[in-house]
């Protein structure tokens, strides 16, 4: 293969990549800013692909490059509308405050931005080696999956994924706080209506597929849930009311299932003698992907809820009664 | 030979490609640009795909990267579709 | 063989970075999603070809989420909200 080629592959990449990230940030209309963002998340999946990472570039697939648009949309859908040209020519910070923030917000960047490149100078000046690798290969086969990432994030760190999970599910706390979801869509027309009639099944299969693969390929909980997210925003972008996300005591169930099966487990091995979270090596695997099954509801509720912005309606048989009953004066 | 054969598909479809990426810049409205993604999108993927399943001659890759297509056509047309239905909404408001 | 891959790769590098350039300049919302859409094939062609030239297999999956997922994001902009009834 020739190098030079590649070079100049890798540098094409790195100056689109760079270039994207600047246009987005740099535009003042949010909604091209969203799009040079989605289009800023295609490119970095192809790199990660090219950097031999697999697992990180189907994460970047299914999040960064389809449901980032549509979460951030829904996001700046609730924004104010956009000041006229005329008015953001004027600075909004007048004075000695302004100048003195933009100066220490300059200082705080600029102060990262240093940490940052001594850090990677230091990780380019030493040696490669190969204790972690060499760490993670001898004890794969004891580890009860032979993909090494589903190895480490669920057996040899599996404390962190579990954090992880509480993280999300504070944020889904967090949503909840926000009050009612955003108002639905109107339903669609037939052309988007005949691609969700498909996509939703395939989206759904595929989510399946990715799960059951993270044990020995590419592939895992995350990707799988954010497949599934995706299902259920194509739904909810077609106008449906009912996107397959459950309601009541069973959405509270999935959203807390994520952290509560990983705790049980952990808690269980507790009890039994063993290590916090030290799986028996006959039960890795089995463990492995119970684990990552509930993890993949969890993180799916998560992103539909982030996506639909708040508490969801209740779309039941009971709520549209309810709903008939305030519109009639006797009921 | 299957190896000419699919090098031919492959450099075919990257010239629809970059055809479709041209006329994307030089065309002048809107909807044109859209017949320019089109073409770039279903014959040129198509034909970067039919080199590519010649070249793994493995059934299952092959399949894989028939679905690939067959999604990428799908969504490209709704796409479409729906941008070009957007800006007529957005015509007749102004 | 792998030369004609990686010149192919590099042709579809050049194809988006044209799009690129279309949804810089794009005046409307409607030019920068239809160039988002070229940079996405384009994406999923790039994955196709490294996948055979790094001997990747996993990048077809990749390729394959891209496809899917690449009708969500004009469907997410054009999408007309339902107004409250209130």
């Amino acid at each position: 293969m020739n190098p030079v080629s590649l070079l100049v592959f890798d540098a094409l990449l790195l100056l689109s990549i760079v270039g994207l990230a600047w246009a987005s940030l740099a535009t003042t209309d949010i909604r091209r800013g969203v799009i040079l963002f989605m289009a800023f998340g295609l490119v970095l999946a192809v790199a990660w692909g090219r950097l031999l990472a697999p697992d990180v570039a189907l994460a970047e697939a299914a999040i960064g490059a389809g449901l980032s648009g549509a979460l951030l949309l829904a996001a700046a859908h609730t924004q104010p509308r956009p000041l006229p040209p005329e008015s953001t020519n004027t600075p909004r910070n007048h004075g000695a405050v302004g100048v003195v923030l933009r100066w220490a917000v300059t200082l705080l960047c600029t102060a990262l931005a240093g940490t940052l490149a001594w850090a990677l100078l230091h990780v380019f000046s030493s040696t490669p080696h190969d204790m972690l690798p060499g760490a993670i290969s001898a004890n794969l086969a004891a580890s009860g999956v032979s993909n090494p990432v589903t190895a480490v994030l669920l057996n040899f760190r599996a404390y962190d994924t579990l954090l992880e999970l509480a993280v999300l599910l504070t944020a889904v706390l967090g949503i909840f706080t926000l009050g009612q979801a955003n108002p639905g869509y109107q339903p669609a027309g037939p052309v988007f209506d005949g691609l969700v009639r498909w996509l939703v099944p395939v989206l759904i299969l595929t989510a399946g597929y990715l799960l059951w693969v993270g044990a020995h390929a590419p592939g895992g909980a995350f990707q799988a849930g954010a497949m599934l997210a995706a299902a259920g925003v194509v739904l909810r972008l077609a106008g449906r009311t009912r996107i397959g996300l459950p309601e009541g005591f069973m959405l509270r169930l999935v959203m807390a299932a994520g952290v509560g099966l990983f705790l049980l487990v952990g808690l269980t091995l507790l009890i039994l003698g063993r290590p916090f979270l030290g799986y028996p090596q006959a039960w890795a695997g089995t463990l492995i992907l119970m684990i990552e099954t509930a993890a993949m509801l969890s993180i799916a509720a998560t992103l539909v809820l982030a996506f639909l912005g708040g508490r969801p309606e209740a779309t039941g048989v009971k709520a549209a009664a309810n709903r008939q009953c305030e519109e009639i004066p006797r009921c | 030979m299957i190896n000419i054969l699919s090098a031919i598909l492959i450099l075919a479809g990257v010239f629809f490609y970059l055809a479709g990426s041209i006329g994307l810049l030089r065309l002048p409205d809107l909807y044109s640009r859209l017949h320019a993604l089109t073409k770039a999108d279903n014959l040129g993927l198509g034909l970067l795909i039919a080199g590519l399943a010649l070249h793994s001659q493995d059934l299952l890759i092959m399949l894989k990267l028939l679905l690939i297509w067959l999604a990428v056509l799908a969504a490209s047309a709704t796409s479409a579709h729906l941008i070009a239905r957007q800006a007529r909404r957005q015509e007749k408001v102004s | 063989m792998t030369e004609l891959f990686l010149l192919s790769a590099l042709g579809l590098m050049l194809s988006l970075f044209l799009g690129l350039l279309r949804v810089l300049l794009g005046p409307g919302i409607g030019d920068r999603m239809l160039a988002t859409q070229l940079i996405g094939t384009a994406g999923v062609g790039m994955l196709l070809l490294l996948s055979v030239l790094l001997k990747q297999p996993a990048l077809l999956d990749v390729a394959l989420l891209l496809a899917l997922l690449a009708g969500v994001a004009a469907a997410a902009f054009t999408g007309q909200q339902q107004t409250h009834h209130d």
